[in-house]
């Protein structure tokens, strides 16, 4: 079975914040509300200073304590490539989901469901990429199937330093940052 | 200099998560003071206390259906979805503690009705002859009442162990996330319960009875807080960080203040000298006791959601 990950090279990004107009676009995002999101980390002393530019999101983790505190079983991990989604009509709005994500990833839609990131889950179903991907000027976010060798993002990571994002949290997130 | 900014401002969620106000805070004191007078109660029902009419644990289950479905209310109400609540009921989430609770919920309503039962108001009998009959079958052999008595105690534990799990089960929030809180809410709602019972029971010697028990329940509870802060202390930066906003951080004058000092200590000591003789007891330290149960789930609902995991890469 696929895993579905991504792999985003934070020397190429340059936080333009394209990725974050097109989730909003294409998952009609409410206004005020963000699915995905740009953090600018820098350190060092002026001038021998460091920046990473990271696009980040859900990190459809697999081990995604969101799934797990649902009380309603709205939240679980999808067929399709292990992809973490909510079932929107099961959901009761407890929040416990937003209180267990570390990343703070999700939000409570305004009618009353918790939302966040699919990987636009009915573009990759058409086999297309997701939205923030489709979108980049930099080429720097790649999608794929972690699972299989041959992927583009495998391959990235085989020969690329990376790190995930909180990994002591022990998430286990499928989303790579290179470095 | 090292710095973390990002793009995200979702309501609730930035600066800082806030998607639990008041509602969680009234609801977990009100679930751990049921809990703790189901405890009791069945302990009193238990021992055969149930000989004596004037035993508060005939008056017990009415407050304590009242204050649960207070607590639901408020559950309710912190709801965003409300008309979906019945969601819960369709499915058992054997991994989520909210789950665990919700059948809790639903159990506590029958045994608390069949304690109601076991003494009711003459009129009421007169109006409704059968309901003596359930009152005589209940009261007819020492096994039942023992049985009613354990079922009570059984299930008003799980009670208040399930509100504290619910929150240390989250472990993206450091300042939950530790084992010690079921003993501290389950302990906390003992102390507010004996204090309640306290303030309406109407014989002198269940009286001191239950302040001797709650002395014993605060000096626990003032342990078990001692040993969470060191618990977190001994741990990793991150839950070192989130016990700061409790030692000297933004919440530390509320929680030594009101939780520590005037919901614990102070009407320890004051309660401890009225055991012994040496002053009246008054409603004073049982307000006192019930007010720093409440402001404890405040304090522990609000300071763990400022708790949080850094997602500084950079080291």
């Amino acid at each position: 079975m696929a895993r579905y990950g991504m792999v985003i090279d934070t020397k190429k990004c340059v936080g333009c914040m394209d990725c974050v107009v097109a989730c909003k676009v294409e998952n009609n995002v409410p206004e005020g509300y963000n699915r995905d999101w740009i953090s600018y980390e820098t350190a060092g002393k002026f001038p021998k200073l460091r920046q990473e530019i990271r696009s980040e999101r859900c990190n459809h983790c697999d081990n995604p304590p969101c799934v797990y505190c649902c009380p309603c079983g709205a939240s679980h991990i999808a067929e399709t490539g292990g992809v973490v989604l909510i079932h929107e009509d099961k959901c009761s709005g407890c929040k416990a989901c937003i209180a267990a994500c570390p990343y703070n990833a999700r939000f409570m839609h305004p009618e009353g469901y918790a939302a966040k990131c699919t990987f636009c889950i009915q573009r990759i179903e058409k086999g297309e990429l997701p939205a923030c991907i489709s979108v980049c000027p930099t080429y720097c976010m790649n999608f794929g199937d972690l699972d299989d060798p041959q992927s583009k993002v495998s391959q990235l990571l085989e020969i690329r330093k990376h790190h995930c994002l909180i990994p002591a949290a022990g998430t286990k997130p499928q989303i790579y940052y290179l470095t | 200099m090292h710095e973390l900014v990002n793009t995200r401002h979702n309501l609730q969620i930035d600066p800082h998560l806030h998607i639990w106000g008041w509602e969680i805070g009234v609801y977990l004191f009100l679930g751990g003071l049921v809990a703790g007078m189901m405890i009791i109660s069945g302990f009193f029902i238990f021992t055969g206390r149930t000989k004596n009419t004037k035993c508060s644990c005939f008056l017990i289950p009415i407050i304590a259906l009242i204050a649960i479905s207070l607590g639901m209310l408020s559950l309710f109400l912190d709801l965003e979805h409300k008309l979906y609540v019945w969601r819960m009921y369709l499915t058992f989430q054997w991994t989520s503690p909210m789950s665990w609770g919700a059948w809790i919920l639903l159990l506590v309503y029958p045994v608390l009705i069949v304690n109601v039962l076991l003494k009711l108001p003459e009129e009421l009998y007169g109006n409704f002859p059968h309901l003596r009959k359930i009152s005589e079958y209940l009261n007819s052999s020492h096994s039942i009442l023992q049985t009613i008595g354990m079922i009570s105690m059984i299930i008003g534990a799980s009670l208040g162990m399930y509100t504290g799990v619910l929150l240390s089960a989250l472990g993206a929030r450091p300042l939950w996330n530790s084992s010690m809180l079921w003993i501290l809410f389950l302990t906390s709602g003992l102390s507010s319960a004996a204090a309640f019972i306290h303030l309406v029971a109407r014989e002198e010697e269940e009286r001191r009875m239950l302040a001797k028990a709650d002395n014993s329940f605060l000096i626990f509870e003032f342990v078990v807080i001692m040993l969470l802060l060191v618990g977190f202390l001994t741990s990793d930066q991150v839950h070192i960080e989130a016990v700061k906003l409790l030692l000297s951080g933004e919440y530390s004058a509320i929680f030594w203040v009101f939780v520590v000092s005037l919901g614990i200590v102070i009407p320890l000591i004051i309660q401890l000298m009225a055991v012994n003789n040496k002053i009246r007891h008054t409603v004073i330290a049982p307000i006192m006791v019930m007010l720093g149960g409440l402001i404890l789930r405040f304090v522990i609902v609000s300071a763990g959601q400022a708790s949080h995991w850094s997602g500084q890469v950079f080291r």
